[in-house]
């Protein structure tokens, strides 16, 4: 694979990972258990939705016929669409739409602290520009997640049910292939190793503090970095095109 | 014929659409300004990858230019280096705490997960017995605090850096 595609294939992964799941969160506007919560996940979501409209834009500069940032958040089919399965899983009640947040927040931190020094200019500046939102969202997921585990029994079990529930999704994180060697050998990107053992740290801390268990089964769902996503996203995608489906070309 | 000096100080009477009591320059949104012959060039840097001001910015530099007779006028905006609240003026600073939000302090790193949320005075009474009610704010750029003597709710201007 030459290195051009390559970039645009991972520039577009990081791309959807923050559109998605920039989506999913900003379903909570106006929704919120409590007002600064709404506030908060709203924010999230605008930084996230921030972070894909500049590296939606780049991807466009890479492949190179002319689609722009809009036209690849909102005219591409499910199949097209490169995100963490992740992401894409339903917001259910605050608890998970947190520790879902946690799990990526946990990954995109310690990837932002290495793709800041990425041999590819344009790809540094979009990660030293996301970083430093995204350690307020790790530190704002991490004491949520903290203490709703080690809050009351209710709040327990709760996060518990959702940290199982998505668990069987946090594999996929350090998925790679052609695509990661070769930026790789580049010096674009990390290896994925490094990544993960960070995660893998501070995952661990903060399950610990907030007396969670991580599940024991290891069944393993993977599939979004190529295109076969779950259920959850078809229902996504119909509503966030919906303008742009139903009035080809609109702008305001 | 219109010199840089004069562009910086037209921009200072562009002001930012959500404080407006801070000019663009104050924000430290300017990365500079360039001019060959009667063309000028604005860089800017958003404060947030989301700020939704960036576009009505942009759109206010030109205007303002416009209106000063320079009419060939293009914005560019870059990412990098990324912008901190370090580039915030000191009058900057001062103009937002008589404004009722308090300016971003000095700030431990925030790679520490849990380190303590900072020591915010209160810019109506001044005391320093504050306290955090939310990490997030009416903007992407401020936390919700409140005063634990005058009750007085109010904006802290987050460090970003």
């Amino acid at each position: 694979m030459e290195k051009q595609k390559a970039l645009y294939e991972y520039v577009l992964r990081l791309a959807d990972d923050s559109l998605i799941l920039g989506h999913r969160v900003s379903e909570w506007c106006g929704h919120g258990p409590i007002l600064e919560e709404d506030i908060a996940l709203t924010n999230l979501a605008l930084d996230l939705i921030g972070q894909a409209t500049s590296l939606l834009n780049y991807a466009g500069e890479l492949e190179g016929k002319g689609r722009d940032g809009d036209a690849l958040a909102f005219l591409r089919y499910e199949r097209e669409y490169k995100n963490l399965l992740l992401v894409e899983q339903t917001n259910g009640d605050f608890g998970k739409t947190i520790m879902r947040q946690f799990l990526f927040d946990a990954f995109r931190k310690p990837l932002f602290e290495k793709l800041q020094h990425s041999s590819d200019q344009h790809l540094a500046a979009i990660a030293e520009k996301s970083l430093k939102e995204t350690k307020y969202h790790l530190k704002h997921t991490s004491e949520w997640v903290i203490r709703l585990g080690d809050g009351t029994e209710e709040s327990h079990n709760r996060i518990q049910e959702s940290l199982d529930a998505l668990w069987k999704y946090t594999n996929e994180i350090f998925y790679k292939d052609d695509v990661d060697s070769v930026l790789i050998a580049e010096n674009i990107i990390p290896s994925s190793e490094e990544i993960k053992a960070e995660w893998t740290k501070t995952i661990n801390d903060v399950l610990e503090q907030a007396t969670l268990t991580i599940p024991s089964n290891n069944w393993i769902q993977e599939g979004g970095r190529k295109g076969f996503h779950t259920e959850a996203l078809g229902y996504l995608l119909a509503e966030m095109q919906y303008m742009q489906r139903a009035y080809p070309n609109m702008t305001w | 014929m219109v010199t840089e000096k004069e562009i910086w100080n037209y921009l200072e009477e562009v002001f930012d659409p959500e404080i407006p009591v801070l000019t663009v320059v104050d924000l430290g949104v300017i990365r500079s300004v360039e001019l060959i012959e009667d063309k000028c060039k604005v860089v800017i840097t958003p404060t947030y990858s989301g700020c939704p001001a960036m576009k009505l910015i942009e759109e206010e530099i030109i205007a303002k230019l416009n209106e000063k007779g320079i009419s060939s006028v293009s914005v560019d905006l870059t990412l990098s280096p990324a912008w901190s609240t370090d580039w915030i003026t000191e009058s900057g600073k001062q103009k937002l705490l008589e404004y009722g939000i308090a300016p971003p302090q000095d700030e431990v790193d925030k790679s520490v997960l849990f380190a303590e949320p900072p020591k915010v005075p209160c810019p109506q009474c001044k005391s320093v017995n504050t306290r955090m009610v939310s990490l997030f704010g009416s903007t992407a750029c401020k936390s919700q605090y409140q005063c634990n003597d005058c009750l007085e709710p109010f904006d802290y201007f987050k460090c970003l850096k």
